[in-house]
């Protein structure tokens, strides 16, 4: 699996080349779409006026600007739109650790250290843990640009995405009234409903529809009559399933 | 113009109810693109078809499966996969409350304001308790045939429910092996902590602005009137020198830039 961005990460003039992998994963089983005799389909794009089917180098990418009318857009001018500096994590501001409200986190990727960057990446993390400060910097990744706050943890880089102000409405653009006094004892019959349910920790759950999912395809399985098997499976044709944890490992160890 | 709520439930806390609006607290404003034929400059569509023959399969003959083992596919019917779907529900149960920051931010996925749907009295002492209390609860619901779990906290007075990752989708940090590598020295990771401190500020959303969505639109809108500005190319460049001579530089530069300002 190639990283999903390449690049350097700058704090004042030092520079630690890193690579980025998503920390977060789907779980939930996807089902295969099967023809009659249940043979995996493949998804293709079709040009609808003449139905012909159509490679990727045949498709561009169009914004519309008018109903039906498109300016079209190559990967190239979209890279070429970047600027050398937003390609870049430059930190240019750290802030403490618990600064960011949660509504602007999007999403997390680990950074593994890239070319001998060892060093300079431990010294980052190292010296961000001490001081309890998580960096922020703006870049550019995959046509897109993010903000993005770096955060030590446990011996590694992870940064968060997170949403431009522009992207967090705020209470006045939801429209939700306006806060009103309430009565001391209205707040503490919640309070005290609060302290019955308290609990001291977080405990992630499983997705149950997935689990109610797999113990139907277990039940399924023992009938053969449900199950389809083709004889001539060729698995090269499409790609393996990506064992995110193992694609880390490897990277963090210095390997591809 | 405010914003349309996109559900109606009922926070259920032991035997209170409080019923709710949800609205989006955030919004997409990614540039879209549409897929188009490259020749014809037509929207394109997508169908199934069979990999060897290319032929089309109808949606009605379709069947969905599940890979037990390469090739090998458990068949699973409509009706079936209809069952599985979480019965319906106006009810968000909230089940506990912990401490703030008890969730790791890794687990936030999307968050929604509720509004009141009715009593505001019961809903801004709701808030007020979370927030005297630094409390968020856990709560679970059903929304369009899918269940979530979520944080139900507050925010400036409001309360928010944010829909929570499940428990596989978050990589841990401690899941994985640290760098190895050379150690930065003490005297390295002094400079690098005084560096840091330098630059250390508030968090300010409103510093941040993207700006390359307005570069691209800004280019589309030239290129729609047909004079599309020629950009240059993309240049990498890398540098190496000592960790220790570059700290000192960088710290250098700073207070260089603090005495000018």
């Amino acid at each position: 699996m190639r990283p999903f961005w390449s690049g350097t990460i700058t704090f004042g003039l030092v520079s630690v080349p890193v690579n980025l992998f998503p920390a977060t994963r789907t779980t939930r089983t996807s089902l295969r779409m099967l023809g009659p005799d249940g043979e995996p389909l493949a998804r293709r794009y079709y040009a609808e006026k003449t139905g012909k089917d159509l490679e990727a180098e045949e498709m561009v990418r169009g914004y519309e600007i008018d109903n039906g009318k498109f300016v079209t857009v190559s990967d190239e001018e979209l890279e070429r739109l970047a600027p050398e500096k937003t390609r870049d994590i430059n930190l240019t501001r750290f802030v403490k650790e618990d600064a960011i409200p949660p509504v602007y986190f999007e999403r997390g990727y680990f950074l593994t250290p890239a070319g001998n960057s060892e060093k300079a990446y431990r010294l980052l993390a190292e010296a961000m843990k001490e001081r309890k400060d998580v960096g922020i910097a703006t870049f550019v990744m995959r046509g897109k640009e993010r903000v993005v706050a770096i955060f030590s943890d446990h011996g590694l880089l992870r940064a968060e995405t997170m949403r431009f102000p522009d992207e967090v409405r705020s209470v006045k653009a939801v429209g939700l009234p306006e806060k009103k006094d309430v009565p001391a004892a209205v707040v503490r019959k919640f309070e005290s409903l609060i302290k019955k349910k308290a609990k001291r920790t977080f405990s992630p759950e499983k997705d149950q529809q997935t689990v109610e999912l797999l113990k139907l395809v277990k039940r399924k399985q023992s009938k053969a009559s449900n199950v389809v098997e083709l004889k001539d499976y060729r698995r090269d044709k499409e790609p393996e399933p990506v064992d995110l944890i193992q694609v880390l490992k490897r990277s963090l160890a210095g390997k591809r | 113009m405010a914003a349309r709520a996109i559900w109606k439930g009922e926070l259920k806390i032991g035997t209170q109810k409080l019923p709710v609006k949800l609205y989006s607290a955030v919004e997409d404003t990614s540039v879209r693109f549409h897929i188009l034929d490259g020749s014809k400059r037509n929207r394109v569509k997508q169908r199934m078809v069979q990999p060897e023959s290319g032929e089309e399969v109808e949606t009605k003959d379709i069947r969905k499966g599940y890979e037990i083992e390469p090739g090998k596919f458990v068949i699973l019917d409509d009706e079936e996969l209809e069952k599985l779907k979480p019965a319906p529900t106006r009810d968000i149960e909230v089940s506990g409350f912990i401490p703030i920051k008890a969730i790791p931010q890794q687990f936030y996925e999307r968050p929604y304001f509720l509004g009141p749907d009715g009593d505001q009295r019961d809903y801004f002492a709701l808030a007020r308790a979370l927030e005297n209390q630094q409390t968020e609860g856990i709560a679970h619901w059903v929304m369009r045939n899918k269940a979530y779990s979520g944080a139900l906290g507050a925010q400036d007075g409001y309360l928010v429910l944010s829909t929570l990752r499940n428990a596989g989708q978050v990589i841990a940090a401690d899941e994985l092996p640290k760098p190895d590598g050379h150690a930065p020295t003490k005297k390295e990771i002094e400079m690098a902590k005084h560096l840091v401190s330098m630059l250390e500020g508030e968090f300010d959303p409103a510093d941040y602005k993207d700006e390359y969505r307005e570069r691209v639109l800004e280019f589309i809108a030239k290129k729609a009137k047909g004079h599309a500005p020629r950009l240059a190319a993309v240049k990498t460049k890398r540098t190496t020198t000592s960790l220790d001579s570059v700290l000192a530089k960088s710290i250098a530069a700073l207070k260089k830039g603090k005495h000018a300002a």
